[in-house]
């Protein structure tokens, strides 16, 4: 029996469309434009002025704050201005946007494929490596790494766990890495476990990438305490508790950190980036990104530098299809709709997804039915349909009383329900409600 | 182009499921019991299930075009499918005007006057078949003999069920198992066959339309129950297999329980619903009045649905 997590769960059509494809580096583009937001917590400061002239790899905002991370230029050239762009969520955000002359990288950084194995630096400097590297989760979540590094004390971890469920449906960015950076992938995540100081680590991988998971299994037996556990696929196995519970059978309590329970999960693709980071000095100026869905006519896996336009990783798929009705930044169930084709590739953009207007195209609402499927596909044990009404009176007590800030917004309830009652966009509503309503109670 | 993108939150994918197809698969499901019932009472059968259906959509549409002035959704199939259940928990030799009324109590009474699907407190199907049972109780408690593929409509040969004779001796002359599980009984027109319905529910719990919590907890409630009755009181109390098979407990437990707006949401509510019917049933079974007890059962926990909700949460990852 292949383990997943207990409560709830959906196995939407899998649609690995660009499974297999080789990373293609895509060509540089002309000019990127690097928001200073790219992760969770405070935004980086501009380290840059106009004007400057910047190398690959080269330090462009510092750091904002703790919950903060370096942003580095992925490209060599000049800082063309400073400006607002508009990000993935729609929102204005500060970027640096650099023109692009050449691609002359910093000489700190290590650019063979040469595999370094061995790290004789100590936990400390491990992290500090990571932190100046600018390295976030890499899952899309871009949470800082080194804040996940340094558990707050009295919490000790016991082991780390390897998010490579990739459980979405039409990413393969985390596949493909797995099949071609897989040495690499084993040495980043024994630098993390010497960086958390623990002698075990389980790499989690659904049972749909049966090479991913011999390949790694066979690696394994060369590096002492990894494992490789095949997953039952199963939506959303990659969530941070979901993956704790389907591996080690803990269950992270409501309000408490994975920590509590002895665990600390990266992203497959965040090990990758430790292990450049720390063996070879490069920081995360590119990432791996699957361009796909059914009307691309080449969907594939590129290596994108950060800050490159969207619009040049589908012109490399094939470009826009005719029939385009939205493009995703991300995977179909927990992506984000975007409204331009300007925006840049961030850390965190595993996936462009584009679907034809008719798959785009939401069906009419009914009323519910009190079915209870929302209900039994919560992995959180939530319910949905009260949280909706609750949400819908602005009941916001209600709302939390029945634990919608535990919500992780997988979105299975709405994908399920058969009166396609928009379930999870009035209970993000409410979460944020009933989170500030939490939040100005405590100060 | 650029302009025509559509911005939406995620999910931005839907499984494919919709009310209409959970209808269509409960119809599907209840094609065995009425290919059966069809068969031991014949051109009755066929008579008050296509009565009773026709009146439950006629009467649905009548109500949402003119009275509620809303567009009419008879696409969805509930109203078809509480008049197939209507006409299960109905005799075969009911005149055409007492099961209209049947229809009229059900969808007027049961289901539009809450506001249509999805805010009904009742199943609609029942509030029909005890408004019947209150207001015809002679018309209603008479039971065609089955006779295969008979020709009689209300001049059909009747008398009585299982669970009326073994309301007067548990000793009694019953059908034998195999007629019980065939339906080869008396009976209301669907309740008969526990093979078909069986199949049915099979069928439900592969396609994912029910989850097994209600049927299960209902049939093994009232095995338990009278199973015990039956070992303290032999000759009081008939068997519990007599009990399971017979009269109305396996169509309530598998169809008229199991209604997505009248049922609990979370698995303990479920089996705290399914326990309370198998109770009550037991209970007026053996010592009410009535001899049979599943409807009345059925809409008590119909009634207590809202509270099980409120008091039985589903099981909250993480929580305490």
């Amino acid at each position: 029996m292949l383990r997943t997590f207990k409560i709830g769960g959906i196995h939407p059509p899998e649609n690995k469309l660009s499974a297999g494809k080789n990373i293609r580096p895509l060509a540089i583009p002309k000019q990127v434009v690097i928001p200073l937001a790219q992760h969770i917590g405070a935004p980086a400061q501009a380290a840059v002025k106009k004007g400057d002239i910047v190398k690959t790899g080269t330090l462009i905002g510092k750091a904002g704050g703790f919950v903060s991370a370096n942003i580095h230029s992925s490209v060599s050239g000049k800082v063309n201005k400073i400006d607002n762009t508009i990000d993935s969520s729609g929102y204005k955000r500060p970027a640096i946007y650099i023109d692009v002359e050449g691609d002359e990288w910093e000489e700190s950084i290590d650019r063979s494929d040469k595999l370094i194995k061995e790290c004789a630096l100590s936990p400390k400097e491990i992290i500090d490596k990571i932190t100046e590297a600018g390295i976030v989760g890499m899952g899309g979540a871009t949470f800082p790494t080194q804040v996940k590094l340094m558990p707050p004390p009295g919490n000790k971890a016991e082991l780390l766990i390897i998010n490579a469920a990739e459980c979405e449906p039409y990413l393969t960015s985390d596949h493909s890495l797995m099949m071609e950076k897989g040495e690499e992938i084993m040495v980043g995540v024994s630098i993390l476990m010497k960086a958390i100081e623990v002698g075990r680590a389980i790499i989690g991988i659904e049972i749909n990438k049966p090479d991913a998971i011999a390949y790694l299994s066979s690696l394994a037996k060369g590096f002492g305490g990894i494992n490789v556990m095949p997953l039952k696929s199963r939506y959303p196995q990659g969530g941070e508790k979901q993956l704790i519970d389907a591996v080690i059978r803990r269950q992270v309590k409501s309000g408490t950190l994975p920590i509590s329970v002895g665990a600390v999960v990266q992203n497959v693709g965040t090990a990758f980036a430790v292990y450049e980071a720390v063996q070879k000095n490069k920081p995360l100026i590119e990432r791996v990104v699957t361009v796909t869905g059914k009307s691309v006519s080449d969907p594939s896996n590129l290596l994108v530098r950060i800050g490159t336009p969207i619009s040049d990783l589908i012109d490399a798929a094939g470009g826009i299809p005719e029939d385009t009705g939205k493009i995703i930044g991300g995977g179909p169930m927990m992506g984000k709709a975007l409204a331009s084709t300007d925006v840049s590739v961030t850390k965190g953009s595993s996936g462009i997804l584009i679907l034809t207007a008719k798959e785009a195209t939401r069906k009419p609402m009914y009323d519910c039915i009190r079915c209870a499927k929302c209900v039994n596909v919560c992995p959180m044990g939530l319910n949905p349909t009260l949280l909706m009404d609750a949400t819908d009176f602005q009941d916001w007590d209600l709302a939390e009383k029945n634990n919608i800030a535990d919500c992780i917004e997988c979105g299975s309830c709405s994908y399920t329900c058969p009166a396609n009652r928009v379930l999870l966009d009035y209970i993000r509503l409410g979460k944020g409600k009933v989170m500030g309503i939490i939040r100005a109670r405590k100060s | 182009m650029e302009n025509k993108l559509i911005i939406s939150p995620s999910p931005h994918i839907h499984g494919g499921d919709s009310i209409q197809k959970n209808m269509t698969g409960v119809l599907i499901a209840l094609a065995p019991a009425l290919v059966v019932s069809l068969y031991f009472f014949g051109l009755g059968a066929l008579i008050v299930t296509l009565v009773s259906v026709a009146s439950c959509v006629i009467i649905e549409y009548l109500i949402q075009r003119f009275l509620l002035k809303k567009e009419p959704t008879l696409w969805d199939g509930s109203a078809i499918l509480t008049g197939v259940l209507l006409a299960f928990n109905l005799p075969s030799n009911l005149p055409i005007w007492i099961i209209a009324i049947g229809a009229l109590a059900a969808i007027g009474i049961g289901k539009m006057s809450f506001g249509g699907l999805g805010k009904n407190i009742f199943n609609p199907a029942l509030v029909g078949r005890v408004f019947l049972l209150i207001s015809f109780p002679a018309q209603m408690t008479t039971w065609p003999v089955p006779d295969p593929l008979s020709m009689h409509y209300t001049d059909v040969q009747t008398g009585a069920t299982v669970l009326s004779l073994i309301k007067g001796s548990a000793t009694t002359v019953i059908p034998s198992n195999t007629d019980m599980l065939l339906g080869n009984m008396g009976g209301s027109l669907g309740e008969v066959s526990a093979i078909a319905l069986l199949i049915g529910l099979g069928y439900m719990l592969v396609r994912g339309i029910i989850t097994w919590h209600i049927p299960v907890s209902i049939l093994g409630t009232v095995m338990i129950f009278t199973g015990i009755m039956h070992g303290i009181a032999p000759y009081t109390y008939a068997n519990p297999f007599i009990h399971v098979l017979s009269g109305g407990l396996m169509l309530g437990a598998i169809f008229m329980a199991t209604d997505y707006v009248t049922s609990p949401m979370s698995k303990a509510g479920m089996i705290v619903y399914g326990v309370g019917i198998g109770l009550l049933t037991s209970v007026i079974r053996m010592f009410g009045s009535y001899p049979e007890g599943v409807s009345f059962a059925i809409l008590i926990m119909n009634a207590l649905t809202p509270l099980i909700n409120n008091y039985i949460k589903p099981k909250h990852f993480g929580g305490k």
